[in-house]
């Protein structure tokens, strides 16, 4: 049996433990050209979807990764005897900060959010959410601060570009919500 | 009492702002900044009264505040033309609240979204865990303006409040949070009321809320209040280490001195 090129990728996305991205199916699938790389993966991610399984290939952070249906995950966390990811509101509005406004300094941070970030920040790049990116030409040379590869991998995105715009978002508001905040 | 709280304020005073927009149920475009300022100015002295350090940017806040409201005031100057030309003043705290507002709303947004390790779940090797919650989805963690509310709700069973007159009190903070780190051990979660049951004073009182607030800024407990009731829950986190340099009653325990 000869082993379609669908077949190896299939294959390497089953075993990847991290999402795959063409550059890197490239270096292990001698002479595929990216295009034919990404045509299969257009392909597997159409046939997994219409498969309707537990799981499905997903576009995240630059590359391709099989993962699990949302409606699973109370079974799949009692199984990973796990408490799931979660993050405080205050830790997640200084994310969004940064993702929206990225690359961004502290002091500009804490110019939006009217408060000291400094432990925020701490916690955030512990996690690996966001990184240093480089230094601002400014007395002090403050770091410049911007999302990772991790930050698009964990809130299923493909590329900061997928991120909606401000405009786009459809806010809950404070009536919906009982509260504003 | 010789004791200040440094708390880690995540809120500021945009948060301060909203809060009071929210429970006042003010349109933000047309803020009455009369009672809104009133309101603010409240609750920063009620948190200095509390030894809760305020933060530059709230007092920043507060003078913009006072500066629009007596603008608000003074009679429209020179030709009706210009003055009608003349942006609200209170524009000036509109803009960054929107801005606030959309940003947190970008928060909720990413909070939606599929997320690793919660909702979807891949063949990686798992993402270390980013904490524990409690399971109630009606709960919502607290913040510090929500404390004081609660704070508020319980000051009122004692006298008329003239102001906060502070008691110098037998029992020191130290004394206190051994207590509630007793309590919490037992009961693994309580109401903040449940904490202040046994509050006799207003200085009893104030000593349990400042201990419950050092309590969360150390990470021994978190606050959560429920959506509707709006009651507050303290909740213990496991943190063994911070239980016996306090229970053995190191003094390098905690950052603040003891009361002489």
């Amino acid at each position: 049996m000869s082993l379609s090129l669908k077949t190896i990728i299939e294959g390497l996305l089953f075993v990847a433990e991290e999402p795959l991205t063409v550059d890197r199916i490239q270096t292990v699938t001698d002479g595929a050209s990216a295009e034919r790389i990404q045509k299969v993966l257009d392909e597997l991610e159409v046939e997994y979807e219409e498969m309707d399984r537990a799981f499905a290939l997903k576009h995240v952070a630059g590359g391709y990764q099989f993962r699990t249906r949302p409606e699973l995950s109370s079974y799949l966390l009692q199984l990973k005897k796990k408490s799931p990811t979660r993050l405080s509101r205050a830790t997640l509005e200084t994310l969004a900060v940064i993702a929206y406004r990225q690359p961004i300094l502290r002091a500009e941070i804490e110019k939006i959010r009217g408060v000291d970030v400094g432990g925020i920040l701490k916690t955030l790049l512990e996690k690996g959410l966001i990184r240093g990116t480089g230094r601002k030409d400014l007395p002090g040379r403050p770091i410049i601060y911007g999302t990772t590869r991790k930050f698009l991998e964990t809130f299923d995105l493909p590329s900061l570009d997928a991120l909606p715009s401000l405009e786009e978002i459809e806010s809950l508001g404070p009536d919906e919500e009982g509260r504003l905040f | 009492m010789s004791l200040t709280v440094k708390l880690e304020i995540y809120e500021g005073p945009l948060d301060l702002l909203l809060h009071l927009i929210k429970k006042n149920e003010v349109d933000i475009y047309d803020i009455p900044i009369t009672l809104i300022t009133d309101q603010y100015l409240e609750y920063l002295q009620l948190m200095e009264a509390m030894n809760i350090e305020v933060a530059g940017e709230f007092l920043l806040m507060a003078a913009t505040l006072t500066q629009i409201k007596s603008r608000m005031l003074l009679p429209l100057s020179g030709e009706e033309e210009a003055a009608e030309e003349e942006e609200d003043p209170r524009m000036a705290i509109v803009r960054p609240l929107l801005e606030h507002m959309k940003l947190r709303d970008a928060a909720e947004a990413l909070e939606r979204r599929d997320l690793l390790n919660r909702d979807v779940f891949s063949r990686t090797v798992s993402l270390p865990d980013l904490g524990l919650e409690p399971e109630d989805e009606d709960l919502i963690e607290a913040n510090l303006f929500d404390l004081i509310d609660a704070f508020r709700r319980l000051v009122n069973r004692f006298e008329p409040r003239a102001g906060l007159e502070i008691v110098v009190e037998t029992k020191t903070i130290q004394e206190r949070i051994t207590e509630i780190v007793r309590l919490l051990k037992a009961e693994r979660q309580v109401s903040f009321e449940r904490v202040c049951a046994g509050d006799r004073s207003r200085a009893e009182l104030v000593l349990s809320f400042l201990a419950v607030l050092e309590l969360a800024r150390v990470g021994v407990l978190r606050l959560f209040q429920h959506l509707v009731t709006r009651a507050v829950t303290v909740f213990y986190v496991e943190k063994g280490h911070f239980f016996e340099e306090h229970q053995s009653g190191g003094e390098e325990a905690a950052d603040e001195e003891p009361q002489p």
